[in-house]
């Protein structure tokens, strides 16, 4: 992986000052069915090439990004905020 | 070609110039009763197990690249069966009792070396679920010493016993535990399969698997469609990109481990150690070299070598707990790519697609349990029904809520 990683806040910033959550996945409602829970929690596409990831900017900015990498070269495409983007898709 | 010291007397004698090969390299044929995809460790004892104890010998194994050159020679070659649930403790015993034999039973010499695996404890907390883990073993019938901190520094003294963040007060030893050349495994597996007249088909891509009316009936390959009664995944790293060739969504991400050898030394570390505090854990191969790893990276990867952080932690955790190791040098580093599980647990089951059996989830904790997984994989296949000692291991236990996350940390795979 890249030593910088860019942050939408910060700039590039050493990758050691990120957390890595795991696949960003749409959290379901709180009353969605069993079945869609089961989805969320559990199945995962697990993709060879673009995969897009939770990382925490923890020794920076500490805000949530969604970061887009690939799985096979491990190159960090694009990186935005995590509630911003939430907000344009809604 | 039967190996004993007689065959190795004579051939040495005449130059060795009458060897054969110790597997064939045959043209696929257009169908066969098991395809197994696959050619590691698991993928070639499922092979080995079905000829042997099942006798359903019309069977392939198709490896993508050479067998054996993923993960079954990309680990650090330990062998245990220290586990605490009911549901794990019994499989991985059972694999340890099946390498105590492997050896005699294919003919091949793997190495097994029962140099005792000894996990440190560094809190009263970890002494007391080391405690509770050693008598889970016990009452499995299961050796496990529970080692006091003047214990451990008769065997390892030269541990940093007095580390001001993580101090030694003992360790559980599980004194069968040991290592095995990994290579050979493969080869001995892939050896007793083909001497049994299964086919072992090395650079054969699956690109595709074949439906018909809801059921496998064969996998599109780059060697041309190969049919199958039945198709069995041992893909390790690449399970999720095999099982979306028929549309089956795992619950697994593929994670990368890393681990490393150093330069030869003298004789230092007799048996395994694992450091309980820092990801970290060392044993002396027979050629000298210390072999040891660490944790996950912690992210999705495909990519067969990990980053430059987890090395630095790992030689870090590898100093805390062994002053020592200040000046050895690394020699080589390799990454593998393991199916992480949701629970930390395998899979070995049926699918809800006709004739498609699965074997994956392995963790980074595969190797040890090949032998058992070869052989209840082979049950599996062979008799229709779970083996006894796997039948925990459902796919669909992640849905009915019946986790066996030995280590308590969720569905979240980078923490296993």
């Amino acid at each position: 992986m890249a030593s910088l990683v860019p942050c939408p806040h910060c700039g590039s910033r050493p990758k050691e000052e990120f957390t890595i959550k795991g696949a960003a996945l749409a959290r379901p409602a709180p009353d969605a069915d069993p079945d869609s829970w089961f989805h969320y929690v559990y199945l995962r596409e697990n993709p060879r090439g673009a995969y897009e990831e939770y990382w925490h900017h923890t020794a920076g900015c500490r805000r949530w990004l969604i970061v887009c990498r690939d799985t096979v070269t491990h190159q960090v495409n694009t990186s935005q905020d995590a509630a911003a983007a939430k907000g344009q898709a809604a | 070609m039967r190996y004993s010291v007689f065959s190795l007397l004579w051939n040495g004698l005449r130059g060795n110039r009458d060897w054969t090969p110790a597997w064939r390299q045959p043209e696929p044929k257009p169908h066969y009763d098991v395809v197994i995809v696959g050619g590691g460790g698991h993928g070639l004892a499922t092979a080995y197990y079905l000829a042997k104890e099942f006798g359903i010998a019309n069977v392939a194994v198709l490896e993508k690249n050479y067998i054996g050159s993923g993960n079954v020679g990309r680990n650090t070659t330990i062998i245990r069966s220290n586990y605490l649930l009911p549901a794990n403790n019994p499989f991985y015993e059972l694999s340890m009792k099946l390498w105590e034999g492997l050896e005699q039973d294919f003919n091949f010499n793997a190495m097994v070396s029962q140099r005792g695996v000894l996990n440190l404890y560094h809190s009263d907390a970890q002494r007391d679920a080391f405690t509770r883990r050693g008598n889970a073993m016990r009452l499995h019938g299961v050796d496990a010493e529970l080692l006091d901190r003047e214990a451990v520094r008769r065997m390892v003294p030269f541990l940093d016993f007095d580390n001001a963040r993580f101090p030694i007060k003992g360790g559980l030893l599980q004194r069968r535990g040991g290592t095995v050349r990994h290579d050979a495994v493969a080869w001995g597996y892939a050896r007793g399969a083909d001497s049994r007249g299964i086919d072992i088909i090395q650079g054969c891509e699956v690109t595709g698997i074949r439906r018909e009316n809801g059921r496998v009936t064969g996998v599109e390959t780059s060697r041309g469609f190969i049919g199958c009664g039945k198709l069995a995944l041992a893909a390790a790293g690449n399970s999720s990109e095999v099982a979306r060739m028929a549309d089956l969504k795992l619950p697994l991400e593929s994670h990368v481990l890393q681990a490393f050898v150093s330069e030869g030394l003298k004789p230092f570390i007799d048996g395994v150690v694992t450091f309980g505090a820092g990801h970290f854990y060392v044993s002396q191969s027979d050629k000298g070299g210390l072999v040891f790893g660490g944790d996950i990276d912690g992210y999705n990867s495909y990519a067969q070598r990990g980053n430059l952080a987890t090395v630095e932690h790992v030689a870090e955790a590898g100093k805390a707990m062994i002053p020592a190791l200040s000046r050895v040098r690394v020699l080589r580093a390799w990454g593998g790519i393991m199916d992480m599980s949701m629970d930390g647990s395998p899979i070995i089951d049926r699918t809800h697609i006709d004739n498609l059996y699965l074997n994956a989830g392995w963790c980074y904790g595969g190797f040890k349990a090949t032998p058992a997984s070869g052989f209840c994989f082979a049950h599996l296949l062979a008799r229709g029904t779970p083996h006894e000692k796997a039948a925990a291991f459902r796919l669909d236990r992640f849905r009915r809520g019946h986790l066996l996350d030995e280590k308590g940390q969720g569905a979240q795979p980078n923490l296993h």
